[in-house]
């Protein structure tokens, strides 16, 4: 412990003089949900995986500013808009593999290949069956629609989950169709909104509102804690036959930086983490859905039924990012 | 320039220049993205967003100012200057709050009191109230903020009421006057410096607060800012927020300096008569206790019980062997950034003795500015020079990686940028007690300059010293933006736990590391009130 | 005005004050003067109303202030206090020191009466000042002025010249006198000097180990001092064994002394008793001896301090004694050297041994 405290403390380059086999990457994705899959691969492949995690902006920033000294060789992220970003901001750089072209549908990776989706966050929408008749949902859109005036609880616009959905509208149905519909849900809050999913959900339960929307994995966690809480999943989209078909999916996903020192290296991990063996892992220790399509989800994630998925590239949400932010600010959604 | 300097002409400059610095080049990195300001979205802010975050951020700046100082002075008054049950347990109870995060107070508060909360629902479902004064709002946000955050007065004013003895007191009151209207008199207004020291610790930690906030979703200038920055990607739109904060903080700051230095309070150097407390009975003992167990239980015991309830739930499976590690790095960087950054603080404030004027205040407010900035802001505003130093070292020097970057030296130093201004308010308040004739006086024995700082003054300091590097010690140990971007790989503290876990909304989990800081934060602030007591009666 | 009865103040198992009585007429200025640590300013600050009575009484114009389960808190007791270290109100100015106890009085009449005050010690000039700006005597005085402007009942001054210089301590503690004589003040005043308290006081008490021993006019405390402790504590002077030859003479080693062998030197063992060949010990001051080169009398100077006007000889005695004389300074002798001296005692005070 001191000697690696010294070493630290010590103004020299020893820590980072390094052997053949080893993989850096920056991580937004938390450690918890990291390390095992990390640890699997260093046992399997003997590659010593060194990782440091913050948020995504300080992350990029950091990557920005290190240019083309930067130690880390992956990128790694919980959001579609942040690599879209991260790749706009030429931090990233284009991995041609056929394993992840096979193991990663196309619409939830980069269409220059600089960034793969390796699990899939399902936002849909979560209501209180003693409350609400599973007939009365339909879409997303429709959580607008004035019958649920004083119904619906949302979490904060400032959560990029919420941005990237209102992304997707956007490119869907253009800034001003999607703004009434901000403007709607804004009108039919039952209160202000919540910080957290867990927080929305917790409202709908109590009866503060009957609807909201959240990522599906909140919702599995809640349950697990209280599974008498009246809850329940349902699957907006569905039975539309235009682009704005299918539930809304964004993705934890990775990529290779421009400057990698690793790049073979950084390239296999990305690969092996796309492959079956390790997506089980990846996506289940959080109750995502696996991205890679021949991979099924945990049984317990796959037990809240099956759904069509919205196909369009994730990638368009990182486009529309600010524009959804602005949006939202204009609707008076906080 | 020899002579100057050992004259000690220059001397006090060339301390305190590197030492603004520190705080100076992250600012201006970050304010650097002026040159490209960005209109489109600038425009965007200034319709939509400035107007409500300004009168939101005003309310709350007012709000927890005042929050503070109600409480705050309240409970130093009590404690320092009354007898009444539990006096001595609730002296450094009270400062407990501090070793909490803010956020994860506030988060506790808003899952007990909110409407999903035990009470609320409590109330709903066996007593058909259905509606509590709804905690997610201005007056929610502004009374948690209060709670977290009134330490930072108590301890200042404290230190104030304790060295200002009772003999003022006493004259006031062979002069008629009761000991109530004594307090308003002459110990408030002579507390004031120490009051505005504390107070202006709060309001900077409440302006670059983004954590609690954003439990509340209170939009305030730093969450606009980093909704600029990491939501529209626009680092010119979040300077150009930043800007309009530093520019508020600095005014702010200047005054508060002027309310301060206007007047000279050096005490009398003569030891006070025996400090008699003023022994509090019957209803104003219920009081006192009443009032000091209600702060103490909603701003600690509260939301502490919480924590140790879901540390306990998660313990079995998220305790391992390195919790260790984390709590011995975490001790390890505030101790040693508690040390640096006393030791700088202490610099400061003697530099800004030996040369009292514009240009030092100035210096010494850019010094501490670092405190008031979206912690996450000054973080990368330190990360792009350490960066670009260490690429222009790579490539003179032809070295294979990185020099600076992931080294404890930057992690201090940058913990320096951030916290100087919490160590810099005790002592500079502490210095203004001490009285110029002893500087004269040492000077007249031969002992001037650095030797008299460490001769005379370190001494009489000890006190202001130990609350100043107390307080950093545990602001140090709740840091997170500067940790999580400057550690070096596989460096995690308690503080990055927490992160990790709240970051994914697993707050149950984030309780165990979350505890464990209180738990270490309880040492110091422990030491820090019974050697200030001891001091006070010697 | 002022009384004191039976009052008596320990701490834990320490007796600080024992039985202490003392009256103070209207308009006198008292003293209580003795070494540090004899209980006088717990005295003072039982009667400023800081500390509680544990037992006796305490009256103020015929008011019990404390004592019998009363006690009347300090800012209500009418009484003001001048602190040794002056405790001026660094915050305020001169102005709003003086003024702080005038809470009744509003706009012109305080500025009226504070200016009255300033000019009452001379400080009309430094009314803008704050404390840190004046000098140790302006301090003072701001001090005095504040605690007289509400018109308090009793003034108490806790050692109110020892941190200023010589002269200035000997300038102001006269100027003080005439200050209350003028507003007729009553006053009581602790210290440690007896120039202080001699040039202040119309009453002294000695003080010691918490009892008053002696409570007189200067005057009679120098002349005819209680006990031993009040004789020593008091003036100069050395006590020399002797012998009483009848109720009118004693002899010491420098002869009879004639005079009244006074009852008073009943305090600690009662002289009335002390008949024939009982052994004494006599307080001879310098005064009592006078520098007669004539005198067959011979002492050698063992030690001399020069004083301006006059030397103060310590001389040795034939047979050890020691005394000391004040002689004018022309005679100026030599240490070593036998000079003539002779009594010349004006009443004898004696103790028995």
């Amino acid at each position: 412990m001191r000697k690696s405290f010294l070493a630290a403390l010590a103004l020299t380059a020893i820590a980072t003089a390094a052997p053949a086999a080893e993989v850096v990457v920056y991580s937004a994705r938390n450690e918890q949900l990291i390390k095992p899959l990390f640890d699997a691969y260093t046992k399997e492949t003997g590659v010593q995986v060194k990782f440091v995690t913050d948020k995504e902006g300080p992350l990029m920033a950091r990557l920005k500013a290190e240019g083309r000294n930067t130690p880390a060789d992956l990128f790694m992220t919980v959001d579609a808009g942040n690599l879209w970003q991260a790749a706009e901001e030429g931090l990233l750089k284009p991995v041609s593999s056929k394993t992840l072209a096979a193991n990663v549908p196309a619409h939830l990776r980069d269409p220059d290949n600089e960034w793969f989706g390796l699990s899939v966050r399902a936002r849909t929408v979560v209501y209180n069956p003693n409350r609400v008749k599973p007939g009365e949902l339909s879409t997303y859109e429709d959580l607008a629609n004035p019958k649920w005036k004083g119904r619906l609880c949302l979490r904060t616009s400032k959560k990029v989950y919420n941005q990237s959905l209102v992304a997707m509208m956007i490119w869907e149905h253009g800034e001003e169709k999607t703004e009434a519909t901000v403007r709607g849900w804004v009108k039919n809050l039952a209160t202000d909104p919540l910080p957290d999913d867990t927080k929305a959900m917790e409202a709908v339960a109590a009866g503060l509102c009957d609807a909201t929307v959240v990522n599906t994995y909140y919702y599995g966690r809640l349950k697990d804690k209280k599974p008498g809480l009246p809850l329940a999943i349902f699957w907006p989209n569905q039975n539309l036959q235009n682009k704005a078909a299918g539930v809304h999916v964004n993705v934890s996903g990775a990529g290779v930086t421009r400057h990698a020192k690793h790049e073979k290296e950084a390239v296999r991990l990305l690969e092996w983490l796309s492959s079956e063996k390790a997506q089980n892992l990846y996506a289940d220790v959080n109750m995502e859905y696996p991205a890679n399509p021949r991979v099924k989800a945990d049984p317990a994630v796959a037990a809240w039924g099956g759904f069509k998925q919205n196909l369009i590239n994730v990638a368009e949400a990182g486009k529309l990012q600010a524009k959804a932010v602005m949006l939202m600010d204009r609707a008076g959604y906080k | 320039m020899p002579g100057l300097i050992a004259s000690g002409r220059l001397a006090p400059w060339l301390a305190a220049a590197p030492i603004a610095l520190l705080t100076a080049v992250p600012v201006l990195v970050v304010l650097s993205a002026l040159a490209h300001p960005d209109q489109e979205i600038w425009d965007h802010l200034w319709r939509f967003v400035l107007p409500e975050l300004l009168v939101n951020t005003l309310w709350l700046v007012l709000g927890v100012g005042l929050g503070v100082t109600l409480l705050g002075v309240s409970l130093a008054w009590l404690t320092a200057a009354c007898e009444y049950p539990g006096r001595r347990f609730f002296a450094w109870a009270l400062l407990l709050p501090l070793a909490l995060p803010a956020y994860v107070t506030a988060f506790v508060w808003l899952g007990l009191f909110d409407f999903t909360g035990p009470l609320a629902t409590w109330l709903r479902e066996g007593h058909g109230i259905m509606q509590l004064p709804p905690i997610r709002s201005r007056g929610g946000v502004i009374l948690v903020m209060s709670l977290a955050l009134y330490p930072y007065v108590y301890l200042t004013a404290r230190a104030a009421f304790q060295g200002q003895g009772r003999r003022l007191l006493e004259a006031a009151q062979s002069l008629g006057e009761s000991p109530w209207r004594a307090f308003w008199r002459v110990a408030l207004p002579m507390a004031r410096p120490g009051i505005a020291a504390g107070l202006l610790l709060a309001i900077m930690e409440t302006l670059a607060d983004f954590g609690t906030v954003s439990v509340f979703n209170y939009n305030t200038f730093t969450t606009a800012i980093y909704k600029a920055w990491f939501s529209l990607f626009s680092l010119p739109a979040a300077a150009q927020l930043a800007s309009v904060l530093i520019f508020f903080v600095f005014v702010v700051a200047l005054l508060e300096y002027q309310l301060r230095a206007s007047r000279n309070y050096a005490a009398s150097t003569r030891a006070a008569a025996t400090p008699t407390r003023i022994r509090l009975g019957g209803w104003g003992a219920a009081l006192a206790t009443g009032w000091s167990a209600l702060v103490f239980g909603l701003a600690f015991a509260l939301p502490m019980w919480q924590i140790l309830d879901w540390a306990a739930g998660v313990f079995a499976s998220d305790f391992d062997a390195r919790y260790l590690e984390f709590a011995w790095h975490t001790l390890l960087l505030a101790g040693l950034g508690a040390v640096l950054v006393g030791g700088l603080a202490l610099v400061l404030g003697y530099a800004q003795r030996l040369r009292p004027g514009a240009a030092m205040r100035v210096t010494a407010r850019v010094a501490t500015l670092g405190y008031a900035l979206p912690g996450a802001v000054l973080a990368v505003g330190i990360f792009i020079p350490v960066a670009w130093l260490d690429n222009q070292l790579i490539e003179r020097l032809s070295l294979d990686g990185q020099v600076l970057g992931g080294t404890l030296l930057v992690m201090l130093l940058a913990y320096c940028a951030r916290f100087l201004a919490v160590s810099h308010g005790p002592v500079d308040a502490g210095l203004a007690r001490i009285s110029r004739g002893i500087d004269e006086a040492s000077q007249s024995l031969g002992v001037a300059g650095a030797r008299r700082l460490w001769r005379v003054h370190l001494p009489m300091l000890r006190v202001s010293l130990l609350g100043a590097a107390a307080l950093t010690f545990v602001d140090i140990m709740k840091e997170l933006p500067i940790t999580l971007m400057t550690r070096p790989f596989g460096w995690d503290t308690l503080a990055v736990r927490v992160f990790e876990m709240t970051s994914e909304g697993e707050w149950e989990r984030a309780a165990l590391p979350a505890a464990a800081i209180a738990i270490v934060g309880l040492l110091p602030v422990f030491l820090l009130i019974r050697h200030a007591d001891h001091h006070a009666h010697t | 005005m002022l009384i004191l009865e039976n009052v008596a103040q320990s701490y834990g198992t320490k007796q600080v004050l024992k039985g202490v009585n003392l009256q103070l007429k209207a308009g006198q200025i008292g003293c209580l003067l003795g070494p540090s640590g004899c209980g006088k300013t717990t005295a003072l600050r039982l009667i400023a109303g800081f500390e509680r009575l544990r037992e006796g009484t305490i009256f103020l114009d015929g008011e019990t202030v404390a004592g019998a389960g009363a006690h009347l808190p300090p800012e209500r007791r009418r009484v003001g206090l001048v602190f040794q270290d002056f405790a001026l109100f660094p915050h305020l100015d001169v102005a709003a020191n003086v003024g702080f106890g005038l809470r009744h009085l509003k706009g012109a009449d305080l500025r009226q009466r504070v200016r009255e005050m300033l000019d009452l010690v001379g400080l009309a000039g430094e009314a803008g000042a704050f404390p840190h700006q004046l000098s140790g005597g302006q301090q003072q005085r701001v001090a005095l002025a504040r605690a007289l402007a509400p018109r308090p009942r009793l003034l108490l001054l806790d050692e109110p010249f020892s941190s200023l210089d010589v002269e200035l301590r000997e300038k102001l503690s006269l100027e003080v006198r005439d200050i209350l004589n003028q507003e007729g003040i009553t006053a009581l005043l602790v210290t440690h000097d007896q120039h202080e308290a001699f040039a202040m006081a119309d009453r002294v008490g000695i003080m010691n180990q918490g009892v008053i021993q002696q409570w007189d006019t200067p005057y009679n405390l120098y002349h005819q001092p209680a006990n031993r402790f009040v004789a020593d504590f008091v003036g100069q002077g050395v006590l020399l064994p002797g012998k009483v030859i009848n109720s009118r003479q004693v002899e010491i080693e420098l002869g009879v002394l004639e005079g009244r062998i006074p009852g008073e030197c009943d305090a600690e063992g009662g002289c009335a008793k002390c008949d024939k060949g009982c052994m004494v010990d006599v307080l001879i001051r310098p005064d009592d001896i006078l520098h007669d080169d004539a005198s067959p009398l011979l002492a050698t100077v063992e030690r001399k301090a020069f004083r301006g006007a006059e030397f103060l000889y310590t001389l040795r005695l034939p047979q050890g004694g020691r005394v000391q004389v004040l002689v004018p300074s022309h005679h100026n002798h030599a240490i070593g050297e036998g000079i003539g001296i002779r009594l010349d005692v004006d009443h004898v005070v004696a103790f028995r041994r």
